[in-house]
């Protein structure tokens, strides 16, 4: 038995065939990803010295992708899982969407921390040795436990379309069959299957967003928990979870036009959807603006000398101009587009999420670069400089290749928008929740 | 227990960086190059840093030669998440090689800049090459690993065995780093911090001793005594 979705051969569509052009992104991609980890592995054997990190700025562009990859995975849980605890029914054409860029972001999550590493060769003294006194040890727990779960929880919300692309895609190659029948786990689609199914992905939704909150909370106290000026503030827990949520949220609005757009799902993701999303962003930039303010008035305020060579350095020295036009990127330019041309435009919604996460990326560059560019004793010796080299670059485009090519592959061969959960029906005795028929009226 | 600690009066210090020198090749640390210094990458573990106060022609310069702290609170061993360097039973703040996976994030926590990473594999000129201390406790370590000064613990190893071999007890005087032995002006003491008889611990307790940044609570080991 399967649900009754009027648009289920637009969402089936794009698995149907994989064409040239996927291909040559494919190929591309992957080039770039494979060009990636060969640089790495000449990093690994040559040293860490052939990138641009030195002493004092130990942290630099690898720490940088760690947080930012962590807090792109935000999207995904924040919209499935607390969106799902407050009964949102819009949410429900892009779960899987934001989902999938959680799955997918936080593997290159891990791999920057990897990165980073001097002796990656030594990961697994973190398990042999491993002792919780150190943050380290609460993000591998955290993310490693985020990762788990994710995927959990993202497959069991896939089983019933499996399940569906298994009946429904008897064209297809055979071992794209096979891996239908193999991953489907014999799902039959019974009422009692999808009574089941929807209480486990209810108490999972209350871990996950205690798990969300916690993960990029660690993410931060990598950096709050060292007495370092401008790190060790008690704000950078939830300024990083904040900012995480925007740029996630934001990374949702870009990838659910492109998906639109490429598969022609305009039925399927409604403009509304959109409108929604920039309700919610515009909370969240309101929300990052007051971080903002609370955090560097009170330095500012304080006016403690170590302190104030830091943020001075991000207001008129050397960052400034990060600095600025990272407030300008995040907050300014984005704000007045969602309020004046957003609403019902896709295009400007767009522009100004791809402006919210160039700017995220630099924000998290101006936190963790300029602390370490003035430590307390070595400001008159050695004033650091930091200029990350082409090693950094490739290795960063290889970790954004690598998502995309992830998604990319995933929408042809799994339904990119949930099936059964956008139906205007389940099989008889499943109590649908009210918001199911909000959701697929949305989509008319 | 000894608690070992060191006094560095700056009255007496003239900055010759001979401390430095005698570091070097006491611990084997590698030879940066100038390019690579220039980059910030040279490893002292004994560094005189230079604290200039004013401009030119009314200046105040103070060098302060500066070893690890080996602070009674150390921020680094904490956040280390292998327990590859932590504070020995003598208080001497160490770390294990073979262990260390270069995170950084010891480094990036002391707030003494002590902490030094290894960007490259260890390299020296072919002069200094034959010079290396053949000490197999010094021996050089490998690209990626955090290395530091620590206060010689192996000539402290060395002077136990020989008063072992000797037949006598071990006496906190029969230890010194290689710093305090070489140092041109006198300037550096070292010895039992607890011990109320020892010269550290009287100079510890002058009226000109400090410690750096002694505000954030770290409780260093190395006391300096005020210049002037």
């Amino acid at each position: 038995m399967h649900p009754e979705n009027k648009n289920e051969t637009v969402i089936l569509n794009p698995l149907r065939k994989v064409g040239l052009a996927d291909k040559l992104l494919w190929a591309t991609l992957l080039g770039l990803l494979l060009l990636g980890i060969g640089v790495w592995i000449r990093q690994y054997v040559l040293g860490l010295g052939i990138t641009g990190l030195n002493r004092p700025v130990y942290w630099g562009v690898y720490l940088t992708n760690f947080v930012f990859f962590i807090g792109l995975a935000h999207s995904g849980t924040f919209i499935s899982a607390i969106l799902r605890l407050a009964g949102q029914g819009w949410r429900k054409p892009l779960t899987r969407a934001a989902e999938a860029i959680t799955l997918f972001s936080l593997p290159f999550g891990v791999a920057s921390i990897l990165v980073d590493m001097g002796r990656p060769d030594r990961i697994l003294n973190l398990i042999w040795f491993g002792r919780y006194e150190s943050p380290i040890l609460w993000d591998v727990t955290a993310v490693g436990l985020y990762l788990l779960s994710s995927i959990v929880f993202f497959y069991f919300s896939l089983i019933p379309d499996i399940a569906l692309c298994r009946d429904r895609l008897t064209q297809a190659p055979g071992w794209q069959r096979r891996m239908y029948t193999i991953l489907a786990l014999g799902w039959r689609g019974t009422p009692q299957q999808y009574h089941r199914l929807e209480r486990v992905l209810d108490g999972m939704a209350i871990f996950m967003t205690m798990l969300v909150v916690t993960v990029h909370t660690v993410v931060s106290w990598l950096f709050g928990m060292t007495l370092q000026p401008g790190w060790h503030t008690a704000l950078i827990g939830p300024f990083f979870l904040l900012g995480a949520i925007l740029s996630g949220t934001a990374a949702v609005v870009i990838v659910l036009a492109i998906l639109r757009k490429v598969y022609r799902f305009q039925h399927v993701l409604p403009v509304s959807l959109f409108n929604s999303l920039r309700k919610l962003l515009i909370t969240f930039l309101l929300g990052w603006l007051y971080f903002m303010i609370a955090e560097h008035l009170t330095i500012g305020y304080g006016n403690m000398k170590e302190e104030m060579v830091v943020l001075q350095d991000k207001f008129s020295g050397n960052y400034a101009l990060i600095f600025w036009s990272m407030a300008v990127l995040v907050f300014g330019v984005p704000l007045l587009i969602f309020l004046i041309k957003g609403k019902d435009s896709i295009g400007w919604m767009v522009l100004a999420c791809v402006l919210i996460n160039i700017g995220m990326w630099m924000e998290r560059y101006i936190v963790i670069v300029p602390t370490q560019i003035s430590p307390r004793l070595l400001s008159v010796s050695g004033q650091g400089i930091y200029l990350p080299t082409m090693t950094e670059a490739l290795i960063t485009v290889a970790c954004f290749a690598g998502f995309t090519l992830l998604y990319a592959v995933f929408t042809r061969y799994f339904p990119i928008v949930p099936v059964w959960e956008t139906a205007e029906s389940l099989p008889v005795g499943h109590e649908a929740e009210p918001a199911l028929q909000t959701g697929s009226a949305t989509a008319d | 227990m000894p608690r070992w600690g060191m006094v560095i009066d700056l009255d007496k210090c003239f900055a010759c960086q001979s401390c430095t020198v005698a570091c070097r090749m006491e611990n084997n640390t590698p030879v940066a190059g100038p390019d690579q210094a220039g980059k910030g990458r040279a490893i002292l573990w004994n560094e005189v840093l230079p604290f200039i106060e004013g401009e030119y022609p009314r200046l105040v310069a103070t060098m302060i030669p500066r070893p690890c702290m080996h602070c009674d609170y150390p921020p680094c061993t904490k956040v280390c998440p292998v327990r590859a360097t932590y504070k020995n039973e003598e208080g001497i703040v160490v770390v294990d090689y073979n262990r260390c996976i270069g995170c950084r994030m010891c480094t990036v926590a002391c707030p003494y800049g002590v902490r030094y990473f290894n960007w490259f594999p260890p390299e020296w000129p072919e002069e200094l090459k034959q010079h290396l201390n053949p000490d197999p406790e010094v021996a050089p370590r490998p690209k990626g690993v955090v290395e530091k000064c620590s206060f010689c613990i192996q000539r402290l190893h060395k002077a136990r065995q020989k008063a072992d071999a000797e037949g006598r007890a071990f006496m906190a005087t029969d230890y010194i780093p290689a710093c305090v032995q070489t140092c041109t002006g006198h300037a550096r003491y070292f010895g039992d911090l607890d011990d109320p008889t020892s010269l550290v611990h009287q100079l510890a307790h002058s009226p000109r001793a400090f410690r750096l940044l002694e505000e954030l609570g770290t409780e260093p080991k190395v006391y300096y005594l005020k210049q002037g």
